[in-house]
C-alpha cells in the first residue's frame, strides 16, 4: 500500500524519460538471455571438443594420460584402415567413372562460369562458390568411386545417403499425405492425429521397435519372407538391405514432422486464386504448379533445413537395428564417433564429430545461401 | 458417368477421387498403426511366446499375459518406472516452457529490431575466448582467467571498438543460432558433463533443464520467427502511439496473437525433450533419470526384454498422444499463421 501513492506522485516527465530509456534497452533485453544461454552451452563444448580432437587419451597407471598429438587424429581419418572406414574403399577408376566425374566437373564449371559472367561478382560470393565447387567435386569423386564395383561406402557417404534419400522420401510422402488430408473428407482429423503418432515415440524406442519388425525369423513379416523363399535370409547381412531397413525406420518416424507443417501451410493458402484459375479452366496439375507450389515453397525450405541438420545426427537406428553391420555398412558419422568414443579413442571420436560439423555446415551454407535464397527470391 | 469424376467444389474431391484418397490414407494409417499394434501385442507376451515365432492375435494365437505390465508397474521395476516417469514429467514440460518463453522473446526481437553485431567485436570476443583457453591450459584457475578475458573484452570494445565498421545482420544471427544444433550430441556430451561437474550440478534437474532449454532454443526461434513476422505491424504501431512500452506491446499484443504458434512449438519441443536419451544418460546417474533410460536398460545381458520394453514405450507415448489430441486444432491453426511467409 505504501508504494502506490508514491508512484502516482512521480512527475510524468521523469516517467517518460525512464520509459524511453528502458525502451531503448528493449532490443538488448529481448535477445540477450538467449544469446547468453547459447554462448554458455555452445562455446565451451565447441572449444573443448576441438581441443579433445587434438589429443590422445591413454589409460595410464593410476588414471589416465592426455598426450597432445596435433592433427594426427584428423590425418588418420584419411589414410589406412580408418580412412577406409571414414571415406570408404575406393575402386579403381574405369572409363565409366571418368565419364560420370566428367559430367559433374562440367556441371560445376558451367555453374562457376555463369557466376563469373554475371556483372555482380563479389569477393565473398566468389570465395563461397570456389569452396562449393571444390567441395562438391571432392564429394562426388568419393561417391563415384565407392558406390559401385569393388568400392565400399565409408561412414561419410553412408550418412549422405541417409540424409538425402531420407529427406527426399519424407518430404514427398509428407506433401502427398498433406495434400490428401486438406481435402474436404469426413474423418480427416482422425487421420491427422494418426499420422502424427510416430513423431511422439522416443527415437531409441522406434529403433527397438523396428528391430522387432525386421526380424526375419520372429518378426511379424516372417511368413512373407518364407513365402518369398527368403526364410533364412537376414537382410541385415546385405549392405543395401540393411541401409534400406534403417531408411524405412527413419522415414517412418520423421514423415510426420514434414506432414504436419505442410498441412498447416496448405490450409493457410487463400482460396480465391484457385477459384479464379478453375474458372479459367486450369487443370489440377497447373493449379498445383503455379499456385500451390509457390505458396508452400518458403515453409518447405525452412522444414528441409531443420531436417537436414537433424538428419546428419542419425545414430539410434543403426546402433540398435544393425549394430552398424554388416561390417561398417550402416554406420553413420555420429555412430562412427560413438564407437570410437566407446573404445576410449576420445580424440578420434571428437575428430569425426568435427568432420561431421564441417559437412553439415557445408551443406547448410549451400542450402541457405544458394537454394533457399534463390527460390524465395524467385517468387 | 461423368459425375463420378466431377468434384462438387474446389476442396471436395470427386467420388472417385475420394475413394482413392481413402485408399491411400488407409494404407498409410495401416503402416503407422501396425508397428504400434505389434508393440501392444508384444507387451502382453511372455518370453517364450516371443522366441517361438510370430503370434499375431491375442487369445487366438497365444494366451496374453500381464507379466510385463505387472513387472513394469507394480513389480520389481515399478520404483524405477515411477521415479523416472515423474522425472520426465517434471523435466520435459519445464524445459519446453522456459525454451518457449526465451525463444519467443528472441524471435520477436529478431523480427522487429535490427541488430548489427560488428565483425570486429565478434573477432575480439573469439580472441578473448582463446586467451582464456590459453591461460587456463597454462594453469591459471578458470575463475580468474574468465574474469581477465572479460575485462580485456570490454576494454577493447569500449576503446577501439567504436572504429569497427563491418557488421552482420539479423539473418546471420539466426543462422548462428540454428548452427548450434549442428554438432552431434556425442561430441557435446563430454564437455557438458565436465561443465556441470565443475558447477556441481550433475544429477540435478537444473542440469537437464539448462541443457534441454539451450539445445531447443534454436528450433523455437526458427519456428516462432515465422509466426511473429505474420502478425500485422500496424497493431504494434497503434499501441506504440497510445504510449505502450515495448514490453507491454510484446506481452499484451504479440504473445496473445501468437498463441496458436506458441502451442504448436511447445508441442514440438515437448516431444523432443520428452524423448531425449543421450544427454540424459550422461547428466543423470540415479536421482533424475528419465524414462528413455529405463527403456534402453531393458536391453539386458539376457538380450532385449521385448515385452517390458514395449510396455514402457507405450507408457511413454500415452501422455504425449493425449496432449497432441487436445492441442491438434491449435497445431494446424498455429502453423497456419506461421506458414504464410516462411
Amino acid at each position: 500500500m505504501k508504494t502506490k501513492p508514491k508512484e502516482q506522485q512521480t512527475p510524468s516527465r521523469l516517467r517518460s524519460v525512464i520509459s524511453s530509456f528502458t525502451d531503448q534497452l528493449a532490443a538488448s533485453v529481448f535477445i540477450l538471455p538467449t544469446v547468453l544461454a547459447l554462448l554458455f552451452l555452445s562455446i565451451f563444448p565447441l572449444i573443448t571438443s576441438l581441443y579433445v580432437s587434438l589429443i590422445k587419451f591413454d589409460i595410464a597407471p593410476g588414471g589416465y594420460k592426455l598426450n597432445f598429438v596435433g592433427l594426427s587424429n584428423y590425418k588418420k581419418l584419411f589414410v589406412d584402415s580408418e580412412g577406409t572406414h571414414f571415406l570408404g574403399k575406393f575402386a579403381p577408376s574405369t572409363p565409366l567413372t571418368w565419364i560420370v566425374f566428367g559430367v559433374v566437373i562440367i556441371a560445376l564449371a558451367i555453374f562457376m562460369a555463369r557466376y563469373l559472367l554475371n556483372a555482380r561478382v563479389s569477393l565473398g560470393g566468389l570465395m563461397g562458390r570456389i569452396l562449393l565447387t571444390v567441395g562438391l567435386g571432392l564429394l562426388s569423386w568419393m561417391l563415384i568411386h565407392t558406390l559401385w564395383n569393388e568400392g565400399r561406402l565409408g561412414t561419410a557417404s553412408v550418412t549422405l545417403v541417409y540424409v538425402f534419400v531420407g529427406i527426399f522420401f519424407q518430404y514427398i510422402l509428407g506433401l502427398g499425405l498433406a495434400m490428401l488430408t486438406v481435402q474436404n473428407l469426413p474423418g480427416r482429423r482422425f487421420f491427422r492425429v494418426i499420422f502424427l503418432l510416430p513423431m511422439m515415440i522416443t527415437p531409441v524406442g522406434v529403433a527397438y521397435m523396428f528391430r522387432m519388425l525386421t526380424d526375419t525369423s520372429k518378426g511379424p513379416f516372417t511368413p512373407l519372407w518364407q513365402a518369398m523363399g527368403l526364410g533364412d535370409f537376414s537382410w541385415v547381412n546385405n549392405a543395401w538391405g540393411a541401409r534400406t531397413a534403417i531408411l524405412i525406420g527413419d522415414v517412418w518416424q520423421w514423415t510426420p514432422f514434414m506432414f504436419i507443417v505442410l498441412v498447416a501451410a496448405l490450409e493457410s493458402q487463400p482460396v480465391e486464386p484457385i477459384e479464379a484459375a478453375t474458372v479459367d479452366g486450369a487443370n489440377s496439375w497447373q493449379i498445383f504448379q503455379h499456385i500451390t507450389w509457390p505458396a508452400i515453397l518458403p515453409v518447405s525450405m525452412t522444414l528441409i533445413l531443420i531436417r537436414l541438420i537433424e538428419a546428419f545426427k542419425i545414430v539410434d537406428l543403426p546402433n540398435v537395428m544393425t549394430n552398424g553391420g554388416p561390417g561398417t555398412a550402416t554406420q553413420s558419422l555420429t555412430y562412427h564417433a560413438f564407437i570410437n568414443w566407446r573404445a576410449l579413442n576420445i580424440g578420434g571420436s571428437a575428430a569425426v564429430a568435427y568432420m561431421l560439423l564441417f559437412l553439415v555446415t557445408f551443406f547448410a551454407m549451400i542450402f541457405v545461401n544458394l537454394i533457399r535464397q534463390r527460390t524465395v527470391e524467385a517468387l | 458417368m461423368k459425375r463420378w469424376f466431377q468434384s462438387k467444389s474446389i476442396n471436395t474431391p470427386s467420388p472417385v477421387g475420394a475413394v482413392l484418397s481413402y485408399l491411400v490414407l488407409g494404407f498409410w494409417a495401416f503402416i503407422i498403426l501396425f508397428p504400434l499394434y505389434w508393440l501392444v501385442v508384444t507387451s502382453f507376451k511372455i518370453s517364450s511366446q516371443v522366441a517361438e515365432g510370430p503370434f499375431y492375435i491375442p487369445f487366438v494365437d497365444f494366451k496374453p499375459s500381464l507379466d510385463a505390465w505387472k513387472y513394469v508397474l507394480v513389480g520389481d521395476l515399478s520404483n524405477d518406472t515411477i521415479r523416472n516417469f515423474s522425472n520426465t514429467v517434471i523435466v520435459a514440460p519445464t524445459s519446453a516452457l522456459i525454451a518457449l518463453v526465451l525463444g519467443a522473446t528472441a524471435a520477436y526481437a529478431l523480427v522487429r529490431f535490427e541488430y548489427r553485431p560488428r565483425v570486429g567485436a565478434i573477432w575480439t570476443f573469439i580472441g578473448c575466448v582463446a586467451l582464456s583457453v590459453v591461460t587456463i591450459s597454462l594453469g591459471m584457475s578458470w575463475q580468474v582467467a574468465l574474469a581477465i578475458s572479460a575485462a580485456v573484452f570490454f576494454i577493447i570494445l569500449q576503446t577501439i571498438g567504436r572504429r569497427f565498421k563491418r557488421a552482420l545482420g539479423n539473418n546471420d544471427i539466426a543462422f548462428w543460432m540454428i548452427s548450434q544444433r549442428m554438432l552431434p550430441p556425442v561430441a557435446v556430451v563430454i564437455p557438458i558433463y565436465l561443465l556441470f561437474q565443475q558447477l556441481h550440478l550433475l544429477d540435478t534437474y537444473a542440469a537437464l533443464i539448462i541443457t534441454y532449454v539451450t539445445s531447443n532454443l534454436p528450433i523455437v526461434i526458427w519456428l516462432m520467427r515465422d509466426y511473429i513476422s505474420n502478425i500485422p505491424i500496424e497493431l504494434e504501431e497503434c499501441a506504440s502511439i497510445d504510449g505502450a512500452s515495448r514490453y507491454r506491446i510484446f506481452w499484451s499484443i504479440v504473445l496473445p496473437l501468437a498463441v496458436p504458434g506458441l502451442v504448436a512449438t511447445f508441442l514440438f519441443v515437448l516431444v523432443f525433450t520428452w524423448n531425449e536419451y543421450l544427454l540424459a544418460l550422461f547428466l543423470s546417474s540415479a536421482k533424475v533419470q528419465t524414462l528413455p533410460l529405463t527403456i534402453v536398460a531393458q536391453n539386458a545381458t539376457r538380450g532385449p526384454q521385448w515385452w517390458n520394453m514395449s510396455a514402457l514405450i507405450l507408457i511413454m507415448i500415452v501422455p504425449v498422444i493425449v496432449i497432441a489430441i487436445v492441442l491438434e486444432r491449435y497445431i494446424t491453426r498455429g502453423l497456419l499463421i506461421g506458414a504464410v511467409k516462411g
